[in-house]
């Protein structure tokens, strides 16, 4: 190994600059500008405000902490943003992993040449607005809505009020990200090999020890993605607290709007951002520092 | 006994499918039955249907520049996010280079990035740049959310790619091009179409990144938010049934071309 990095060394400097770039460098380049101008700058920048004065636009002139002491304050109320937050995309992985699990055994394993046509009903609402999509439930769950009208109708003394309360906004996020943890789960069972459920089987293994012995840690690769996916998509949802919540709750992506629009204190806003990327990110990439990719994605 | 809990674990998960499905598209009915009701408040059940809030809808010119704005953006997302992701795909699944695991992850970071934050994070180093957010800068954004998603399903398509034959080729005597526009391009047609359905979709759709990043240009997915937070009018879900009528019709028609295209590539 050492011996072929230092002949690599050697010929690559005596060679042209150009053909000594391997291919897939080459075909990663265009992706990895992008990724550079318009990924990894932005957060830079984030970060640079976020060690601005308060209330200022004098990024890269000023470096100070006051942003973030104003955020650990007791007195202030944006650690309650987070905890909402956190609380939101916890439960929201919890439950979606229970709720798509069935599906996506029944994907791979039971629904035969329907589960095509089954993935395609479940990727549908990715390409529909979320906003849309969230709207329709105000207009099911409001008072004289299709709940409420409708009980009504039948007779009843009306729908139950849940709209504008924090399980509401619980309700919105299971809704909008449930494609998110059913299609990686999905391609983790997918990796589960059936001669070796049927060999457990045929050794007398029970289903519930071929289910947590062999067919779970399997597909976990999947799980795990799915679960960080829901998770990271769930800490910083806005849309749900803002049009099925009604305010009942402020996440921590409302509060980081907040403070670039109405309080235009773009430091303070950053260094939530930045807070937020830290806690997010760095779960990401302790999880996907465990994952193979080209096993995940290779084996179909 | 054994078969029988298979069997009502067999029902339970196709009943519990069939029910989260009609739970998918409850809301967007909901949406659909508000747009076509007469009269300005919408209420159940629907007294008089009619046609008067989709009539105005299509009328209005306002959102005929919306839709052209979002049409545009979508339509460059798509040509750049394809041209860019082909090659990421080929990166990410086919060659073997030092930095591929790194690539692998890295490219995920944007997909795995809360959005909203995302946007306000590039209105920011816009911002910097001295860049007057526009239609033109949305769609930057987009290409930083879209082109890992793409890349994503092109790479799946990838795996399956059997790279001796772009060998034999080579070994024939054929050029670099000749080799792409010959052997790897046609193996690749399903994936990289699909590619593209994704990344129009996804943007045509999109709102967290166009909300910060458009600037006064703006979308359908901003305009029905802007009005459902204040000044609500039937047209919102009007015009949000629209949107969703239209992607669904996008993706029967881009779906019946990628499974034509699969079964050619089977066959060949």
């Amino acid at each position: 190994m050492a011996v072929t990095i230092h002949e690599e060394a050697i010929h690559g400097r005596s060679a042209a600059a150009l053909p000594a770039i391997p291919a897939g460098l080459r075909a990663a380049g265009p992706v990895i500008v992008l990724l550079l101008l318009g990924f990894l700058a932005p957060l830079l920048t984030v970060a640079a405000y976020a060690f601005a004065t308060p209330k200022s636009f004098d990024v890269f002139r000023s470096f100070t902490f006051a942003n973030f002491s104003a955020i650990f304050d007791t007195s202030n109320t944006v650690w309650m943003s987070f905890a909402w937050s956190l609380a939101f995309a916890l439960a929201t992985v919890a439950l979606l992993a229970v709720i798509a699990y069935p599906i996506a055994y029944g994907l791979n394993r039971m629904f035969g040449k329907w589960s095509g046509f089954i993935g395609v009903l479940f990727v549908f609402p990715l390409f529909v607005s979320e906003n849309v999509r969230l709207y329709g439930w105000v207009l099911f769950f409001i008072k004289n809505g299709v709940l409420d009208g409708g009980l009504k109708w039948l007779g009843f003394s009306g729908g139950p009020e849940v709209l504008y309360t924090p399980g509401a906004i619980l309700f919105g996020m299971l809704y909008v990200y449930l494609p998110f943890m059913l299609f990686p789960m999905s391609l983790g069972i997918a990796m589960i090999p059936r001669d070796l459920v049927d060999a457990a089987r045929d050794l007398g293994a029970s289903r519930l020890m071929i289910w947590r012995e062999i067919e779970l840690p399997l597909a976990m690769p999947g799980i795990l993605i799915g679960m960080l996916l829901t998770f990271v998509l769930g800490a910083g949802a806005i849309a749900e607290s803002k049009i099925l919540g009604g305010q009942s709750v402020i996440t921590i992506a409302q509060d980081i709007e907040v403070a670039f629009t109405y309080a235009q204190n773009w430091p303070l806003g950053s260094a939530l951002a930045l807070l937020l990327v830290a806690i997010v990110s760095g779960l990401a990439l302790y999880v996907l520092a465990k994952l193979d990719l080209d096993r995940i994605l290779g084996k179909r | 006994m054994e078969t029988r809990s298979h069997i009502r674990a067999q029902a339970f998960v196709k009943v519990w499918t069939v029910f989260v499905v009609l739970a998918i598209y409850l809301p967007i009915l909901c949406g659909a039955l508000a747009g076509l009701s007469k009269g300005r408040y919408f209420g159940f059940p629907v007294r008089v249907f009619s046609t008067e809030w989709w009539d105005k809808t299509l009328a209005s010119l306002e959102i005929q520049s919306l839709v052209q704005n979002s049409l545009l953006i979508a339509f460059i997302v798509t040509l750049a996010s394809v041209v860019l992701a082909f090659f990421g795909a080929l990166a990410f699944a086919r060659y073997d280079w030092k930095g591929r695991k790194t690539f692998q992850k890295a490219i995920l970071l944007p997909v795995f990035f809360p959005q909203p934050v995302l946007g306000l994070a590039l209105l920011l180093w816009f911002n910097a740049l001295g860049i007057n957010p526009s239609w033109q800068t949305a769609v930057v954004a987009h290409l930083v959310w879209i082109v890992p998603v793409v890349t994503l399903v092109i790479a799946i398509q990838v795996y399956s790619f059997d790279s001796t034959l772009e060998e034999a080729a080579r070994d024939f005597g054929a050029s670099r091009w000749f080799i792409l526009r010959e052997v790897t391009l046609p193996i690749l047609w399903p994936g990289i179409w699909s590619g593209a359905l994704f990344a129009f979709l996804l943007s045509w759709g999109n709102f967290p990144l166009s909300l910060y990043t458009a600037g006064v240009d703006s979308t359908i997915p901003k305009w029905l938010y802007s009005k459902m937070v204040a000044g609500y009018s039937p047209m919102v879900p009007a015009l949000g049934t629209m949107s969703t009528l239209s992607a669904a019709v996008l993706l029967l028609a881009g779906g019946l071309v990628v499974m034509l295209l699969r079964r050619r590539s089977m066959r060949g």
